[in-house]
């Protein structure tokens, strides 16, 4: 048990060790490092659509990677790189599209469906039957005991 | 009306869109897959590769200004550049000038290629890291550009070259 737990974690160490050294791009300083991280995550491999590059494997996508590791490292600012990939791929390559006319749409309507929802909701809760609840006369009280007295006797 | 009918309209709504959307992307009309294209009408980007067939010579997108020419980017592993490669020859037999680039491939095979199944461009620039065409915006193969005169991009055409594209998109230019 105990050599069995302790391989566990061998291997998880190991899985750590390959995945960093995929992304084994070296920087001047952690800025950089941190501009490029930030980067990778938020452009888009173009061949896998629903990863970003750093989360694909694909060519085009190690590619993108060392595209963007090289300007990185030329200076280029985040705003600047991601600018070189929206003018050759569009705003398709951003994971986080601008506000502008054209997704007006995009970032508004998960909103528009809430109130939708909401809407509805509130709608169908003032629809609800009001239960009454039940009001007994004097008589009523009266008689009740009555039927339990009898019944109990 | 019957309050029950409610869900079988609401699906077979949601069929009919469904069908109507796939038989789009049947006719080619639709394509999920395509990202609008942002070069058109700018100038063609500046790129500077090796030649596939001459390692001493390169290949520049500035050296062909002054009339229009296609730039066809291809790979041996893509089997629509495989289909697309007869017609190609025609064009370049017709007189057109096609500048190719040779794209994440094997330099050998491709040399290989375009000597068994012919050489229809004027110069190929080898592209193994995607430099060219991540400046041209390519992520798929093959795609073909129209470079004017100008050195302007007019036209970009992705997927196979066909007799039916060259008339409609590319002969209007030559």
């Amino acid at each position: 048990m105990m050599m069995r737990s302790l391989l566990i974690v061998l291997l998880l160490f190991a899985s750590s060790h390959a995945s960093a050294r995929i992304a084994a791009y070296e920087f001047d300083n952690a800025e950089q490092e941190s501009v490029y991280n930030e980067l990778v995550d938020e452009l888009r491999c173009l061949v896998c659509q629903n990863q970003t590059i750093a989360d694909s494997n694909a060519e085009l996508a190690q590619d993108m990677k060392r595209k963007t590791h090289e300007l990185v490292m030329q200076g280029k600012t985040k705003k600047e790189i991601s600018d070189f990939m929206v003018q050759r791929y569009g705003n398709f390559v951003q994971y986080k599209p601008p506000v502008d006319p054209t997704t007006y749409l995009l970032w508004a309507g998960p909103f528009i469906i809430l109130f939708i929802g909401l809407f509805f909701l509130i709608k169908i809760i003032r629809n609800r039957k009001v239960e009454k609840p039940a009001v007994l006369s004097d008589d009523d009280k009266s008689r009740a005991a009555d039927l339990l007295n009898t019944k109990t006797k | 009306m019957n309050k029950a009918a409610i869900p079988l309209i609401l699906f077979l709504l949601m069929a009919g869109l469904f069908l109507f959307v796939l038989q789009k992307i049947n006719t080619g009309e639709y394509d999920p897959r395509d990202v609008p294209s942002e070069l058109i009408d700018q100038k063609v980007p500046e790129f500077d590769l090796v030649n596939l067939l001459d390692a001493n010579d390169t290949v520049k997108s500035s050296d062909y200004l002054g009339k229009p020419w296609l730039l066809n980017v291809w790979g041996t592993w893509c089997a629509q550049c495989w289909k697309e490669h007869p017609y190609l020859m025609f064009l370049a037999r017709q007189g057109v000038p096609i500048v190719g680039i040779n794209w994440r491939d094997d330099m050998a095979e491709a040399r290989s290629m375009l000597n068994t199944e012919g050489n229809p461009f004027v110069e190929t620039g080898f592209d193994p890291q995607s430099d060219a065409v991540m400046e041209l915006g390519v992520y798929g193969a093959p795609e073909t550009f129209l470079i004017d005169a100008q050195g302007m991009i007019k036209v970009k055409h992705k997927g196979e070259m066909t007799p039916r594209v060259w008339e409609e998109k590319f002969k209007p230019f030559f």
